[in-house]
């Protein structure tokens, strides 16, 4: 793993035009990375679609109730509704649901195999999405981070174990590993975790990507734990607890940060995975996943049904990962190869 | 040298232990909720029943007992599912040919792919190819292949009828037919590593660019074409080949799985999503484990060729 070096060159920091006496004030590295980030247009383009689609799922109950009078799991076997002037079936007499209406009222993207409100579902899918892709994130990078630490900071012992460990979870494909630890908990049950909660998906889909945080995270604190400061922090007394919290960890936060939106892309896209293979969110919940998994039930019969979440999920995912490839470049221009 | 090699593959083989150790106790233990006997006696057995199977397949034994034989019958090659009753590994062989034919294919395109656009997005660094490659890369790696995979079945298959929608046919029963089948799962499972690739070899490239030596190639007046074959690339594609090495170990050990479901090829990755629906846990345990040894080989085989290459990686 290359060292990746976080200091920031100063070259953007104003300069006095009289080259006088004072330095400049010295700018902090989020705010010179905001004004990089600020200047790279695409980056900023698909944070707000981010942004966007984000306060869409989150407006979910909104839209249900007030606009399209529907909510996510009323179903609809033999309903007719108004298109265009003229009555027709939700559900054909083939059993093919009905296509998009553009009638923001009713069925805006059309319907799903039992006749419910595909835009709605796909709200409060993108919900359980989003809300598992953030808490799996939050636990990666957590854990991730703390493990790494130790392991770097202490090396001896505790990194060979914590280092041996990852390995062996590395080895797995993430896909499987996924699916079979969540079908323990779904199965089993773990304590409190069991299949009617988002949470169980959550910790499996984190647990399965803590390797990735702490391999970077060890390399650069063996390169940190040499430098001076953290040597008179040692000659000060410090305890191992606040050198490493209190002075490493600080100085990590920029590697750290570029990997949240990364964590996040991929996270939503190993629930969405585990989801169609039937070993992720179970009903009654949906997300993306799930609602792709049941549109291909009857393929090639509705096939709007796979389009609509299928579309939002690659769009959502692939505005993290512009926005975080954007972060990357502000926070740290000079990194080495980019994983 | 000696040394080197000796101690990675000392690590390699402890490595292949606890691998075995984790998902014996994941699949066997685990999995089955503490007791394998009631899952295979079924719903309406009576404890007698269970108790008697217990008994033969050994689950009233301690665990490293069990551990023992299980790993006995997996490497003697008689290892048989509870729920489904056939022998594991010939199973697991029947699905290689799919899965390799899959992973050879694929492994070759987006190799060469990735290298092209890495390479050209590099060369046009901040240009207009540069930026339209980069968006076209996220759009690849935001790509998942199962939800690829139905859109090309859909329209492609389905609407113009040019590939067939799903299934593997044998090479030897029909080479074209092999080859028409393989198209999308190709094309699939290769559109995720691309993007990925191309990102990487990308900044590797432009990393490589500014070291002294291509500045040396490039004032000794070699064309622009020779410093960037011979020198640049030569140096930027090691990290490229070992990623490579390592997604090709897991793909040949089950782990397209999405690919290779949603394209219905019977290959060792569906096995495994099918063993799953079924709680087949010796099914499971053998195909991970053959997984999770394909990548610590690969590994371990990548670093001793990159001591091999560069002897300061000996320590």
């Amino acid at each position: 793993m290359t060292a990746i070096k976080s200091e920031i060159l100063f070259d953007e920091s104003p300069r006095d035009p009289e080259g006088g006496q004072d330095l400049p004030p010295g700018i902090g590295i989020y705010a010179l990375a905001w004004k990089r980030l600020r200047r790279n247009r695409v980056a900023m383009f698909f944070g707000i679609v981010f942004i966007l689609l984000v306060v869409l799922c989150l407006l979910a109950p909104v839209y249900s109730q007030d606009v399209a009078h529907i909510g996510p799991n009323t179903e609809n076997l033999t309903g007719q509704i108004r298109v265009g002037g003229k009555l027709e079936y939700v559900l054909s007499l083939q059993d093919v649901p009905i296509g998009p209406t553009w009638n923001i009222h009713h069925y805006f993207l059309g319907a799903d195999e039992s006749g419910r409100d595909l835009a709605v579902r796909l709200l409060y899918g993108g919900r359980a999405s989003l809300e598992i892709g953030l808490v799996a994130m939050l636990i990666t990078m957590i854990f991730g981070t703390m493990l790494g630490v130790i392991s770097g900071y202490f090396r001896g012992f505790a990194d060979g174990l914590i280092s041996r460990t990852m390995d062996v979870i590395w080895s797995y494909p993430a896909v499987l590993l996924g699916i079979t630890l969540n079908t323990v908990i779904i199965v089993n049950g773990l304590g409190p975790l069991h299949s009617t909660t988002l949470l169980s998906t959550a910790i499996v889909v984190g647990f399965v990507y803590i390797p990735y945080i702490v391999r970077p995270v060890r390399a650069q604190v063996l390169t940190l734990r040499e430098r001076e400061f953290v040597d008179a922090a040692r000659q000060q007394g410090l305890s191992h607890t606040r050198i490493m919290f209190g002075e490493l960890l600080p100085n990590l936060s920029s590697t750290v940060v570029v990997f949240i939106p990364l964590m996040l892309a991929n996270s939503i896209i190993l629930e969405a995975a585990l989801s169609y293979l039937g070993a992720g969110v179970q009903a009654p919940n949906s997300s993306w996943g799930t609602m792709i998994q049941s549109g291909l039930q009857n393929f090639p019969g509705g096939f709007n049904t796979v389009l609509v979440p299928g579309i939002m999920l690659v769009l959502t995912v692939m505005s993290v990962n512009i926005l975080g490839d954007g972060l990357r470049d502000a926070l740290d221009p000079r990194s080495k190869v980019k994983v | 040298m000696a040394r080197f090699v000796t101690r990675r593959l000392i690590t390699m083989v402890l490595m292949i232990l606890a691998i075995s150790v984790v998902t014996f106790l994941l699949f066997i233990v685990a999995l089955p909720g503490g007791n394998p006997a009631a899952l295979i006696a079924g719903r309406l057995a009576t404890p007698a029943e269970v108790h008697l199977i217990s008994v033969r397949y050994g689950f009233d034994k301690p665990i490293w007992v069990q551990y023992i034989k299980t790993m006995g019958n997996i490497f003697s090659g008689s290892a048989y599912s509870y729920s489904q009753g056939y022998n594991v590994l010939k199973q697991i062989g029947k699905g290689l040919p799919a899965t390799v034919s899959l992973a050879l294919g694929a492994g070759i395109f987006w190799l060469l792919a990735s290298i092209a656009l890495g390479t050209l997005a590099a060369v046009r660094s901040g240009k207009y190819t540069d930026r339209v490659l980069t968006v076209l890369s996220m759009v690849g790696v935001s790509m998942p292949p199962f939800l690829l995979g139905a859109v090309i079945i859909y329209y492609v298959g389905y609407k113009l009828n040019l590939l067939p929608l799903s299934g593997y046919v044998q090479f030897g029963t029909s080479p074209w037919q092999w080859f028409k089948h393989l198209i999308g799962p190709w094309f699939t499972l290769s559109v995720l590593f691309i993007g990925f690739y191309s990102r990487v070899l990308r900044s590797s490239i432009l990393d490589t660019m500014s070291e002294d030596y291509v500045r040396t190639a490039r004032a000794k007046g070699l064309s622009e074409r020779r410093v960037l074959v011979k020198h640049i690339l030569r140096m930027s594609l090691l990290p490229i080949i070992s990623l490579w090495g390592l997604d090709m170990a897991q793909v040949i050990g089950g782990g397209a799985i999405l690919t290779e479901t949603i394209y219905s090829l019977h290959g060792v990755g569906q096995l495994a999503a099918m063993a799953i629906g079924n709680f087949d846990t010796v099914t499971l345990l053998c195909i991970v484990m053959l997984t999770a040894f394909c990548v610590v080989v690969m590994s371990a085989l990548i670093d001793v060729l990159y001591a091999v290459l560069d002897p300061r990686i000996r320590l």
